[in-house]
Formats: C-alpha cells, sequence, structure tokens
C-alpha cells in the first residue's frame, strides 16, 4: 500500500488538481474572504487621495501571468476611475503592450471614462532602467507619444504631468523584477510612493520591502485581486478564483501530509 | 468573427499544451514551439516599433530634414550599439568589447548605489528601526517579539552564509536556527507558488468552460 502511494502516477495527482479546479467552478462556490493588512494599505492610500490625483500603473507581465494580476488591474482601475483619480498605464516589458492597452480600454468602456482625460496609456519603451530614470526627469523625454502616436503635449491630462512629482503613486503589477527597479530608481532616487501587485511566486521576496516602506502596499497573487475587489464592492473574477483555489489548497495539503506520512512510513520500515 | 476565430485558436492551443500532461506529443511540440516563434516576433517588432525608430532612426531623419545638424550627434551612440554585431565578424569580433564596456560602466554605475541604498541600507535600518520605538515605548508586546524574531533571523540566516569560520559550537547552532528560518522562507515561497500556479489553471478552466462554449451557444 505503502509502496504503491509513494510511486503514485504523477498523472493520477493532475487529474485530482483538475476535477478540485473543474467541479467547483461548475457549482460555482464561495467562500468568504479576509482583506490582509499589505492589501488594505494599498487601498487606503488611494482611498484617501483626493480627486485628480494620478496613479502610474505599469503593467509589467506577460498572457501567462495574466490570470494572477488581470483582475487586480480591473479592480484597481474601477477604484481610480471612481474617485476621479487620473490612470497613467505604462509597462517596462514587450508582452504587456497590448495586455495594458486592453485592459485601460476595457475599463474605462464599463466606468465611462474618456481617454485623454481620465487615464492616458503610454505604453511600452526598451530599456527599463532608462525609462524608470527618464520618466523622474520628464515623462516626455522617453514617452514623446502614447501608445496610439498621439503626442503627449497634445493630450489634455499630460499638460501639467510633467514628472513623479505630479504622480501620487506608482502601482506596480509585477510577475518579474520590475518591482524592484520601481523601488530601486524610482523610491530610492526619487522618493516616489510605490505600491505593488504580484504573482504568487515572486510575492515572498516583496514583504522585506513591505517592512521598510519601501512598499507602502503590497497584493498577493489572486488573493490580492479577491481582497481588492471585496474592499471596493466589486466581486469579480478574483473572488469566484480564490473560492476555487481553496479546494485545490486542500487538496494540496492533503496530498503533502499523505506523501509525508508514507515518507516517514517507509523510512522506518527501511530502518 | 475575429474573436470567435481567437477564441477558438486559444482553446484548441491550450489543449495542445495540456496534452503534455499525458506525455510529450506532438500537438504539444507544436504549440510550444509557436508559442516562442510568436513571441520572439511580436518583441522584436514592438522593439524597433517602440525602441529604434523613435530613438535612432526619427531623430535622424529630423536632422537631416531640418539641416540641424547637432542632431546628428546620435550617430555616435547608434555606431557604438551597432558594434554588437561585430561578433558576426570573426575577425572584427573584439569590437564588440567597447558596447559592453560602456553598458556594464553604465549599468554599474547606475545600479549600485541605488542597490546600495534600497537592499543594503534601508533593509538594515528596517531591521533595527523597531529596536528605537521599542525603546521609545511606541511597540505593543506581539510588535515586539516580531521585532525579536527578526533580527534573530536576520542574524541567524547571515551566519549560515557565513562560510569563513567552521561551522561548529555556537557558530553551528546559530546556522542550524539559519537553516529553520530559511525552511520557513522556502515553505512560504513554495506555498505562493502554489498559489500562483493553480491560479493560472482556474483562469484557464474558466476560459474553456465558459468563453470557448459560450462561442458555440
Amino acid at each position: 500500500m505503502i509502496e504503491k502511494l509513494m510511486n503514485i502516477d504523477r498523472r493520477i495527482i493532475f487529474i485530482l488538481v483538475a476535477l478540485a479546479v473543474i467541479i467547483p467552478s461548475l457549482l460555482s462556490v464561495s467562500f468568504p474572504i479576509t482583506v490582509s493588512q499589505p492589501t488594505r494599505s494599498t487601498y487606503d492610500y488611494i482611498e484617501a487621495l483626493p480627486a485628480g490625483s494620478t496613479l502610474m500603473i505599469g503593467f509589467n507581465y506577460g498572457p501567462s501571468s495574466l490570470a494572477e494580476l488581470h483582475p487586480m488591474a480591473k479592480a484597481v482601475i474601477h477604484h481610480c476611475f471612481r474617485k476621479k483619480i487620473q490612470v497613467i498605464g505604462m509597462t517596462l516589458i514587450v508582452e504587456g503592450a497590448t495586455l495594458g492597452d486592453e485592459m485601460l480600454k476595457g475599463v474605462a468602456d464599463e466606468a465611462g471614462a474618456v481617454y485623454g482625460e481620465d487615464y492616458v496609456y503610454l505604453g511600452f519603451r526598451p530599456g527599463a532602467t532608462q525609462v524608470l530614470l527618464g520618466m523622474g526627469t520628464a515623462i516626455d523625454s522617453v514617452f514623446e507619444t502614447d501608445y496610439a502616436e498621439t503626442l503627449l503635449s497634445e493630450i489634455p491630462m499630460m499638460a501639467d504631468i510633467k514628472n513623479y512629482e505630479q504622480v501620487d503613486l506608482v502601482l506596480d503589477l509585477a510577475s518579474g523584477s520590475s518591482t524592484e527597479w520601481w523601488i530601486t530608481y524610482t523610491n530610492t532616487r526619487y522618493n516616489q510612493q510605490i505600491a505593488a501587485g504580484v504573482t504568487g511566486v515572486i510575492v515572498s521576496q516583496m514583504y522585506p520591502y513591505l517592512q521598510t516602506k519601501q512598499l507602502i502596499g503590497l497584493m498577493p497573487g489572486l488573493l490580492g485581486a479577491a481582497e481588492y475587489e471585496k474592499l471596493i464592492g466589486k466581486p469579480a473574477k478574483g473572488a469566484e478564483g480564490m473560492s476555487i483555489q481553496s479546494f485545490a489548497h486542500l487538496l494540496v495539503v492533503g496530498l503533502v501530509i499523505l506523501g509525508n506520512i508514507a515518507f516517514f512510513i517507509q523510512r522506518r520500515r527501511v530502518e | 468573427m475575429a474573436e470567435f476565430i481567437g477564441i477558438w485558436i486559444a482553446a484548441l492551443l491550450t489543449l495542445c499544451i495540456y496534452s503534455f500532461l499525458y506525455r510529450d506529443n506532438p500537438f504539444y511540440r507544436f504549440a510550444e514551439h509557436l508559442f516562442v516563434g510568436v513571441s520572439v516576433g511580436y518583441g522584436i517588432v514592438l522593439t524597433i516599433d517602440k525602441g529604434l525608430i523613435p530613438f535612432a532612426w526619427d531623430p535622424l531623419r529630423d536632422a537631416f530634414k531640418e539641416q540641424e545638424w547637432i542632431g546628428l550627434v546620435k550617430i555616435i551612440p547608434i555606431c557604438i550599439g551597432i558594434l554588437f554585431f561585430a561578433r558576426l565578424f570573426p575577425t572584427h569580433g573584439w569590437l564588440i568589447r567597447y558596447p559592453i564596456a560602456i553598458l556594464i560602466g553604465v549599468g554599474s554605475g547606475l545600479a549600485i548605489p541605488n542597490v546600495m541604498r534600497a537592499d543594503i541600507f534601508q533593509q538594515v535600518h528596517g531591521t533595527l528601526a523597531p529596536f528605537a520605538q521599542i525603546h521609545a515605548g511606541e511597540l505593543d508586546v506581539f510588535q515586539i517579539l516580531g521585532a525579536i524574531l527578526m533580527l534573530i533571523g536576520v542574524i541567524a540566516t547571515l551566519t549560515y552564509f557565513f562560510f569563513s569560520v567552521e561551522h561548529r559550537g555556537v557558530v553551528g547552532g546559530v546556522s542550524k536556527i539559519g537553516i529553520v528560518f530559511l525552511m520557513i522562507g522556502f515553505g512560504s515561497a513554495f506555498g505562493n507558488t502554489v498559489m500562483g500556479r493553480v491560479s493560472l489553471l482556474i483562469q484557464r478552466v474558466d476560459f474553456l468552460l465558459n468563453d470557448w462554449p459560450g462561442t458555440l451557444f
């Protein structure tokens, strides 16, 4: 029995994980979500900003991380439009260019936000370090035009936004090292306030920056999205996904416990 | 119609990729190669469109067009950049050292002071600052315990990576405590990684169960 358990075909585990996700998806189960302090800090900071403030969002993720970061982006942008906070979108990685554009347009359509007045999308420029440092001097020195090739000088919203001094918060939505770049070059050098929403894979690396207040807030993966959706009172893909996630987590915890028990029994037998 | 085709392509490619869970097969390899090819092609086009054209081509074109010859100064960095391609010619391969030297020099110059401040000074400050707050009586019991635990964790983990002294006696004991902290860190990272990977599966299952059938009914 123990031998069989230790040599179980990995495909059986794949099937179990698939079932743990598919069955709750079909049943539409929902679990209560408790909001963690790092997500609440991000929400509180944005909530406290007066109308007309500016939030810069870095869409620094590709399609492979879309599942975790898109719901988060949607929730935060909704919050901003509701509070009449201006949003500037941009990305430091190639793959993020179209994702950011689609996301901003989609939420703007739902919220009735106007391009050039409520939000602007700058798109992508290569050379992350130069982009981050350049925007500290003049945003239009790096992004002379927006994503649709319109000169920034012709966009009404950008008339008074020259550099980080007019940006109240940067929110980095990241699946890689971009949050560290923002902290190193923008927070350290220009004292810019930064919050981050990151994938589950890298969130552990971000907690030291939260503790030192180099990040004012941190949203961890799909959980962060679900928490933010709860805070703005608009449950969507994040909340839905986290309920399903709970079943998969229970299965993984069960498998880890089972694997450890089998391992220790087998070791004792060998001894 | 375009959305319909897009959803079907995405659904079929998702199934091709997941077929690898059974075993390696031509459908998986097709989807994988397609993904790599499309990603690289997209990256090259966007880098040319958003980097090369606005920062290299347009300034030179404008300088010639408006006869503002000072604009031609951009030829210098462009030529240095072109030296990266010297690697393709074995006899002139050594020329690549110049752009690499400039890149490393500028990169290090920009990074070192900022990284030192962000990742070392601020982190050390963050570890010790709570003790000033303890002295001022600003922290409650749990926060004090947290601050002490964090200091022990930092010292013990650093000791584990200090290889100039043999890990025996007190140093060995402290480094073992460091291992415990490292294990907790790895466990936390593993848990978060599981959450991240399951999130991806949930999104794909949602797509296959809702968006894909939505194109049919």
